[in-house]
């Protein structure tokens, strides 16, 4: 079932925008939060779509992107000790802290190579199984949002890990990175948010309340087809237009307002709040999921003695050159970067948003295949 | 990372484990225990094995209802708005 039409909401979009324009709105930024989105917007080209005046900005919605170097090189470590270590297929690549020439391996996959057992896996249950039918310690690197933190939650509290499987907990939380992106935005601000449709299913179209409420800019949580975005755009005009800001659940055939109370109760049972690190960020307040201290016998960290660095001994963790903190902010586009499509492509990539097949720069890589994205950024000026 | 594939539950088995079976026929392991009321047919949305919520098909005609009304409106008003 989709809604025929899209044209129709393009055209509204732009009578809208021109009405904006009037009013003195010449830059309108809306920004998506997922790295889904990001490919719905990319893949069907809707930015070239957009009036003038409206730009579409990819967020922080990637979080591969955002897991720090840290957590690579322990992991990269325990593989070369003989810990069998699972990984989503989207964090097999991601470079580490060590630098390109350095004989040191970068990635997951180098340990591979260099004798490793890494284990590319889909899902936590297909680890828990591999894990059981295979002797040996094992680490699984649960990296992800709110949308795929109830799996670990899940596995934890349902006690269907195996003795030989612990978790290293890289989860984050979006809430706080929105927050921490929109006072990065304060000189230009942001005017419209797309809220992220999969982890709004989880935390519910409430946990946006506070973007109208408290920062004035309209929200619409939107599913990933073509029009869900457009008109997730649209709604933004008009509550530009109208001068009221607030939150439209576009997405209501999967998220209620309340969101998925079984998921919340799994994740509020097996952890805490805590303060994070995000790569190239540094600690961003309350962003992070701990183990709670029942749980800690799941806990890859308290197992092997990984102890994150303190706020003082973290040091900026990106590759030199790469602007992949900017872009994850939406401060710098993936055509800003003089390394985008030079040194760093998907089939060699450089920086984190180059690897995950959601990070912008990677997007933006593969939909331009063959000069397209250059193009594009051409016509739309970037 | 949180792209999430539509699938028909087929069945839950009472390790709270579901099988859900995809377009074109694949069909894979789920977690169950991850959403509440997850039956047999439900339309479900899966996400790195977990499933992450149940489709609510009547709000989903709903809502291309809504949407059809909100466009055309726009458009009359377009329209009152031309010479
Ligand atoms: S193009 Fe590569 S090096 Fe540049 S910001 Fe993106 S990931 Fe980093």
């Amino acid at each position: 079932m989709a809604f025929n039409g899209t044209d129709r909401i393009v055209k509204a979009i732009h009578e809208t925008a021109a009405l904006l324009e009037e009013k003195g709105y010449d830059n309108i930024k809306i920004m998506d939060f997922c790295g889904t989105h990001e490919h719905t917007i990319v893949w069907n080209g809707l930015r070239s779509l957009m009036p003038e005046n409206v730009e579409l900005v990819a967020g922080p919605g990637c979080p591969v992107c955002v897991t720090p170097a840290f957590y690579v090189d322990q992991a990269i470590k325990l593989a070369l000790e003989g810990v069998r270590v699972y990984t989503y297929g989207d964090m097999y690549h991601l470079p580490g802290s060590a630098r390109p020439g350095s004989g040191e391996p970068r990635s997951l996959s180098e340990a591979k190579a260099l004798g490793g057992e890494v284990v590319v896996v889909y899902s936590l249950l297909e680890a828990i199984k591999h894990a059981r039918e295979n002797t040996g310690d094992s680490v699984f690197i649960a990296v992800g949002f709110e949308t795929t933190a109830p799996s670990t939650a899940s596995a934890v509290v349902n006690n269907r890990l195996p003795q030989n499987l612990k978790i290293l907990n890289v989860h984050r939380l979006t809430p706080p990175i929105m927050r921490y992106t929109f006072e990065k935005h304060r000189e230009n601000p942001i005017r419209g948010v797309i809220a992220p449709g999969h982890v709004s299913t989880i935390v519910g179209a409430r946990a946006w309340k506070f973007i109208p409420e408290e920062y004035g800019i309209p929200t619409v949580v939107a599913g990933f087809e073509a029009y869900d975005v457009l008109i997730a755009i649209l709604l933004i005009l008009r509550m530009l237009y109208k001068n009221k800001p607030g939150l439209v659940n576009e997405y209501s055939r999967a998220v209620s307002w309340e969101g998925n109370r079984a998921a919340q109760k799994l994740l509020e049972d097996c952890c805490e709040v805590n303060d994070a690190l995000w790569r190239g960020l540094g600690y961003v307040p309350a962003s992070g999921l701990a183990f709670r201290e029942k749980y800690k016998w799941a806990d890859a960290a308290v197992e092997y003695g990984i102890k994150e660095p303190t706020p003082e001994e973290w040091t900026y963790d990106l590759p030199p050159g790469c602007r992949c903190a900017e872009v994850t902010l939406g401060l710098a586009k993936p055509t800003d970067c003089p390394l985008f499509l030079k040194v760093c492509t998907p089939g060699t990539p450089y920086g984190p948003c180059m690897v995950s097949v959601e990070g912008a720069c990677s997007v933006w890589a593969r939909f331009g295949e063959g000069g397209v994205a250059e193009k594009l950024a051409r016509e739309l000026g970037l | 990372m949180c792209l999430g594939l539509p699938g028909k539950v087929v069945e839950v088995r009472p390790d709270g484990v579901a099988i859900v079976e995809y377009s074109g026929g694949l069909r894979s392991e789920a977690d169950a225990r991850t959403v509440d009321n997850v039956k047999p047919g439900d339309v479900v949305i899966v996400h790195a094995g977990i499933i992450i919520s149940v489709i609510d098909e009547e709000e989903a005609k709903r809502q291309l209802e809504f949407l059809e009304e909100f466009i055309s409106d726009l458009e009359r008003k377009a329209e009152q708005l031309l010479p």
